[in-house]
């Protein structure tokens, strides 16, 4: 049976989407079946970040509403087998999602695969309750920005109380992704450190996702990072946070660039 | 690094980033599924004072501040004279 684990933040911008993606396919690179549904109605995202935004037919709202089947909305990873994507739709409203429609859609890919990833829109309204509503697990992803940490703490907030667990009396397993950090900016004192951030949360860290133009790079074409560039920090930091969510205990490290002799030669960032 | 800072003159921001948030976030959890107290008062003082008197509710200025230990209500009323409220006339 899967599990049920959705990609938040409350705030938009932070790299839930990349974060989807790049999770979704380090699980399915370590032989895992994964679906990653993209909740993002009207603002669709996730296809094109995996490469498969010219082979959508059906999306999440035909599926709830009935017009197509769940077999037929589902579009397999070119690249990886065990990868499937259910996209959201472009055109409808979202308030043709209904808590029912997403049960029922959970339940029927639960016995079916080992991961479903819930890739959420920003903000607090119905996607994103939506979103939550079955999850077993939340990866919370946060920058280290005042914003973006009070959204994630308003977010834990709504875990806590609006899902389906939640109102069983039970917890949903929460996890904190740091992306976007920069540890040059973190130790001058310019950016919020892993410290504060965790402190003020209060939640475990899953991962800390240095910023890096690795992950544009992987995004213009149409891949997750993981895949694109294995060796990438970010691809590393991902690979990490995948292998603490199945359970193993890794030490927590901040991958940097492995930079060239030139560029080191030259001093230039290599971001 | 502090030698960097020394020279262009900048001061760290992450520390007073992490007291707003301290400050803030805790109000706001306290806020979770309860009515806040600040706005209850609020709300209860002007009603209070406008059962007997009739205030423009744009002489009215209220300011909150809220801290890590203690928040402070000012509520700035004023009051015309004459504005009592007749209470025959009101029944």
């Amino acid at each position: 049976m899967a599990k049920v684990l959705v990609v938040t933040s409350g705030k938009g911008g932070v790299g839930k989407t990349t974060s989807t993606a790049a999770l979704g396919a380090a699980l399915a690179q370590m032989g895992q079946r994964v679906v990653v549904i993209d909740f993002d109605v009207g603002l669709r995202n996730l296809d094109l970040v995996l490469g498969a935004e010219r082979r959508v037919v059906f999306d999440l709202i035909n599926v709830v509403q009935g017009v197509a089947k769940l077999q037929q909305a589902l579009i397999r990873d070119k690249r990886l087998e065990n990868l499937w994507l259910l996209p959201a739709s472009q055109t409808r409203d979202k308030d043709a999602l209904t808590d029912e429609g997403i049960g029922r859609i959970i339940a029927e890919l639960r016995p079916r695969f080992d991961w479903i990833l819930c890739d959420s829109p920003a903000g607090i309204e119905r996607g994103a309750m939506l979103a939550m509503r079955y999850a077993d697990e939340a990866v919370i992803v946060t920058n280290p920005e005042v914003s973006s940490v009070r959204d994630s703490d308003r977010i834990i907030g709504m875990l806590d109380s609006k899902t389906v667990k939640a109102e069983r009396g039970e917890c949903v397993k929460k996890h904190i992704l740091i992306a976007r950090y920069d540890a040059g900016r973190a130790s001058r004192g310019e950016m919020l450190g892993i410290e504060d951030i965790l402190e003020i949360l209060a939640t475990p860290l899953l991962g800390i996702i240095p910023e890096s133009q690795d992950v544009l790079r992987a995004s213009n074409v149409g891949s997750p990072v993981t895949l694109h560039n294995a060796d990438s920090a970010p691809a590393r930091a991902y690979v990490d946070a995948v292998n603490r969510l199945m359970g193993e205990t890794i030490a927590m490290t901040v991958p940097t660039e492995r930079k060239g002799f030139m560029s080191r030669l030259l001093g230039r960032r290599a971001a | 690094m502090n030698l960097l800072r020394l020279i262009n003159g900048r001061k760290a921001t992450a520390p007073v980033a992490r007291e707003r948030l301290q400050i803030l976030l805790a109000h706001e959890r306290g806020l979770r599924g309860q009515s806040d107290l600040l706005e209850l008062l609020r709300a209860e003082i002007l009603a209070a004072v406008q059962r007997h008197v009739d205030i423009d509710q744009d002489k009215i200025v209220i300011r909150m501040e809220r801290g890590p230990q203690v928040s402070t209500l000012e509520v700035d009323i004023e009051v015309p004279n004459g504005a009592h409220k007749s209470f025959a006339a009101a029944g």
